[in-house]
């Protein structure tokens, strides 16, 4: 049973995020684990996600915003269904992290942190994912992918193109 | 603390342990450079800029977290310093776009000051800035991010000061930006905006132009301005303002209210209305010649000689002929104590009548009555910064006084007071409060009964009784408690709470009024049955020189009923709209010669038969005395051509129905004067002599307008205005305490709050454009977002 009435989450999730509250000395220690559950579900931090987490933790909007926009991997805007992440730190870099990265670009037509117009894929150029034994490497959603080609990463994305992946949502 | 000694550069230096070193230095005329670093807000150390080397240390240290301790020794200015402040400078410079010559920070900028004193001209950076456009806040806050320097006071400013928390810190690193509460994406025009009491502190705050102020910006240049200490026309805090004026075609516009030296009793505070709603006297819907009403109705412009010509004269007939009882004198809450104290001198010495009233904002009748022989007993604006413990009851500081809703949250924050809230309704410094009292609906009459000791009007008095016994405890338990009260309580009521207050050995009485002079008004006597200081009619004690008629006058509401009745032959209204606020039947006046000083053509002005061009508060000289007894000097700053002040106005009157002036203003004293030719005048002594003797008391008065001479009759007349002459010119702040006689009959106390918030400020508001703009604002309006000069 949530606190929270007309909560925006599924009731899974709101009521981990019930109990979420309650693990804490002082109960703002939970926005971080909150917004990245909430936007695994909604798929961004929309407004009404800020909303009632500020709510829940009895904090400003602003507080939450703070926090949010602090952070590179919580996003305010949808992400498409498949959010591909290339990793540019200095392994892959080494391995042709840039390649794949210019890659993905011209076979998805779209570039950093932007949506294809069928809201299929998203792109991001990221730092280090720790995957550097098998740079160069990449993350859609949340699957790894490495020792990346470009041969390799076109099936990847016809893979999920094809509604294949397992990652869907 | 005890205190410990530790040298600095070579100094010896003897502090309380558990200073900050910067706030040591300071004291010891040590400079040490900050931007974040702000007194009595949280401590930040972002911004590295007070890095000092304590011998010891590792590391350089900042002096503003670094607290004082036996033996410490410190340099603060050695090369090694300077080249981590170039650093930093350099650091802070390379996303700065240096627009420093249309910044409205320019040459007042404590990071240009910074950059000339360490010469960190230099950048080492081949990267593009980061240039992002001005954004619009609301009418009065502007935000410039490239040259903001992510110090994070305003944000502290605006959560701990304020209790708003509308600014925050987003994004990171270079990327980061102070974010306002309404974001982008919930506002209908997708730009962010703030949603707080605009009371500018983000701005007065900022070490550089990030924050810019919507009055002011691209307006002029700090050296352009002359700079002139007075005090705020709106509240009853009163407030030291300074106000930026520039010379006009047509006298002086005022380009910018803040609070410069912060050195006024306010410290570092000034609200919205302190800051922006200057600009009334800058309106052009002022009046600026005299007008007078001809047979056909229509108004007039004449000359000032005929316009007093006029008036002199019907106000001498009409008291000659129908009696200086038949008629009126209504003044105004935003007029100085001198005139004041002159318009009830000449209502009942020329006109001969006690018909003298004003509207009243705060029963300061009984106020003074209730506390009739006792010394010591009412507070000071001053101590409501520093007393331990403080009840409010009734009132709402935060949107009537908000400098004394300012100084209670810093008390409770800095010092940590407790605060006793008492109110009908839940204000907003119930959240700083240790106790909140929900008072029943009507209820305060019934609250002031039980604290007296009347178990019955428990009921009555809150909506929870059960609550009561633990309040009153409480409150009882505080041996120096500060009575702050709203001006619901008046009469019967207030009489017994303040005498529940007195059972507490170290409490100390304020009654909150609306209006900068709303209490001088009332200590001067514009008061139809009080004289000034509290003085009783019947009984004029050292008013007796005046001759004034024995009887009481009509009150403001029993004057207008006289004019009702038809008997009423005058009606004299200086710097008031009773019209509008008492919703006064225009019809009441037909009969009435009515004569109205005022700046605009309010709903009494209307019906005048003589209007005449006031200077407001901004435009004159004189003293005013806040809700709390303070007295303070207020000082001509604007100017507009075709306006007098009252004082004079009201003498020129008198002279034209052929009164003794020199008996009016006792002026002219001062003839034989030592006026600086024995001193050395050339050499540039006579200003410094001048001095001196107005300090003394022995400047000369040459002229029937000067309000000192009429200070000096209160000085030497009103009881409890014995104040120091040089306390009040040196812009200081005095406390008195007028000493009433107790009551000897129940009165008619007619108090009528004006009924203001933080963005309104009575008649005089309404014509004030940022008033208007703010409340547009805050209603919902969209801004109208306006192209800068330097676009």
């Amino acid at each position: 049973m949530s606190t929270i009435t007309n909560s925006i989450f599924t009731p899974e999730t709101a009521a981990r995020f019930d109990h979420l509250v309650t693990l804490y000395p002082v109960k703002r220690s939970a926005l971080v684990p909150m917004l990245l559950y909430a936007q695994d579900e909604v798929g961004y931090v929309s407004d009404a996600v800020v909303a009632e987490i500020a709510q829940r933790l009895d904090l400003l909007e602003l507080d939450v915003r703070n926090v949010l926009s602090y952070y590179s991997m919580l996003r305010t805007k949808p992400a498409g269904r498949y959010n591909v992440q290339v990793c540019t730190n200095i392994s892959c870099m080494l391995r042709g992290g840039y390649e794949i990265l210019d890659h993905c670009k011209h076979k998805l037509g779209i570039g950093h942190k932007e949506v294809t117009a069928d809201g299929v894929f998203s792109l991001e150029e990221v730092e280090c994912i720790g995957a550097c034994c098998w740079a160069p490497a990449m993350q859609v959603n949340y699957d790894f992918h490495d020792n990346l080609t470009t041969v390799k990463v076109d099936e990847i994305i016809e893979t999920y193109r094809a509604g294949k992946g397992k990652d869907v949502k | 603390m005890a205190d410990v000694t530790f040298t600095v550069d070579g100094k010896q230096i003897t502090a309380p342990a558990g200073t900050l070193l910067i706030d040591a230095c300071k004291s010891a005329g040590i400079e040490i450079p900050a931007f974040c670093y702000y007194p009595g807000l949280s401590l930040q150390a972002a911004c590295r800029m007070c890095v000092v080397r304590i011998e010891k240390m590792p590391k350089l240290a900042t002096a503003c977290t670094t607290t004082v301790a036996e033996g410490m020794v410190v340099a603060t200015e050695t090369p090694e310093i300077t080249q981590a402040r170039k650093a930093t400078l350099q650091l802070l410079l390379g996303n700065h776009p240096l627009d420093c010559p249309v910044c409205d920070a320019g040459g007042e900028c404590e990071l240009q000051d910074m950059t000339f004193k360490y010469g960190a001209a230099d950048s080492f950076y081949t990267e593009p800035k980061n240039h992002r456009e001005e954004q619009n806040w609301s009418p009065v806050v502007y935000f410039d991010r490239p040259r903001c320097i992510l110090c994070y006071r305003c944000v502290r400013m605006c959560g701990e000061g304020m209790d708003v928390f509308a600014l925050g810190i987003q994004n990171r690193g270079s990327s980061a930006v102070i974010a306002p509460n309404i974001a982008p994406s919930l506002s209908p025009d997708n730009l962010a905006h703030l949603d707080c009491e605009q009371c500018g502190m983000c701005i007065d705050a900022c070490p550089v132009g990030a924050l810019t102020s919507g009055a002011y910006r691209y307006k002029t240049r700090p050296w352009e301005m002359n700079h002139v200490t007075t005090v705020c026309t709106h509240c009853g805090d009163g407030c030291k303002t300074t106000l930026g004026v520039r010379s006009t075609s047509d006298g002086a516009e005022i380009v910018r209210g803040d609070n410069r030296d912060k050195s006024g009793i306010n410290g570092d505070f000034l609200c919205n209305k302190g800051r922006y709603a200057f600009d009334f006297a800058n309106s052009q819907e002022r009046i600026t010649t005299p007008l007078v009403r001809q047979p056909n109705g229509d108004l007039k412009p004449v000359s000032w000689e005929e316009a007093f010509t006029v008036a002199g004269k019907k106000l001498r007939e009409l008291r000659d002929t129908r009696g200086g009882k038949s008629i009126g004198v209504i003044g105004g809450n935003r007029l100085t104590n001198e005139e004041a104290y002159l318009l009830q001198k000449f209502a009942r010495t020329v006109l001969g009548t006690n018909n003298v009233d004003h509207h009243r904002t705060a029963d300061y009748v009984t106020f003074t009555q209730a506390l009739a022989g006792q010394k010591g007993r009412t507070a000071s604006w001053n101590d409501t910064k520093s007393y331990p413990a403080v009840l409010i009851v009734g009132g709402d500081p935060t949107n009537q006084a908000p400098g004394t809703a300012w100084n209670l949250r810093s008390d409770v924050r800095l010092n940590k007071a407790r605060l006793y809230v008492a109110n009908t309704s839940e204000i907003k410094l119930r959240r700083q409060a240790r106790a909140f009292l929900q008072v029943a609906p009507f209820g305060y009459g019934a609250l002031a009964g039980y604290l007296a000791g009347d178990a019955s009007a428990a009921s009555n008095a809150a909506l929870d009784p059960t609550a009561l016994g633990g309040f009153l405890e409480a409150v009882k338990g505080e041996e120096k408690l500060l009575i702050l009260i709203g001006s619901e309580l008046r009469g019967a009521d207030l009489k017994r709470l303040i005498e529940f207050g007195l059972t507490i050995p170290g409490a100390k009485f304020a009654l909150l009024s609306d209006y900068a002079n709303s209490r001088g008004a009332a200590d001067m006597g514009l008061l139809p049955d009080m004289l000034p200081g509290y003085t009783p009619v019947p009984t004029p004690g050292p008013f007796t020189e005046h001759n004034i008629p024995s009887e009481p006058g009509l009150d403001l509401l029993e004057i207008f009923d006289a004019a009702a009745a038809g008997n009423l032959s005058a009606l004299y209204v200086v710097n008031s709209n009773p019209v509008a606020r008492y919703g006064v039947d225009p019809a009441a006046l037909k009969d009435t010669f009515v004569i109205v000083q005022e700046m605009f053509l309010t709903e009494t002005a209307q019906l005048a038969d003589i209007i005449l061009p006031a200077a407001n508060l901004y435009e004159k000289s004189g003293s005013v005395t806040n809700s709390y007894g303070d007295l303070q000097l207020v000082q001509k700053a604007g100017d507009r051509s075709g306006v007098r002040s009252d004082f004079e106005m009201i003498v020129r009157i008198a002279d034209k129905m052929g009164a003794d002036v020199k008996a009016l203003v006792p002026f002219g004293k001062g003839l034989r004067a030592d006026m600086g030719q024995s001193r050395g005048a050339q050499s540039g002594e006579a200003d410094r002599h001048a001095v001196w003797l107005t300090a003394n008391n022995l400047e000369p008065k040459l002229s029937p307008f000067d309000p000192w001479a009429i200070l000096d009759e209160i000085q030497r007349l009103v009881p409890g205005y014995d104040l120091l002459r040089l306390q009040l010119l040196s812009g200081n702040d005095q406390h008195l305490e007028p000493a009433a006689a107790a009551a000897t009959a129940s009165r008619r106390d007619l108090v009528l709050p004006s009924g203001d918030g933080l963005f309104t400020s009575g008649t005089l508001g309404r014509f004030s454009p940022a008033l208007n703009d703010v409340q547009r604002y805050q209603a919902g309006e969209p801004l109208i977002q306006i192209q800068t000069a330097a676009d």
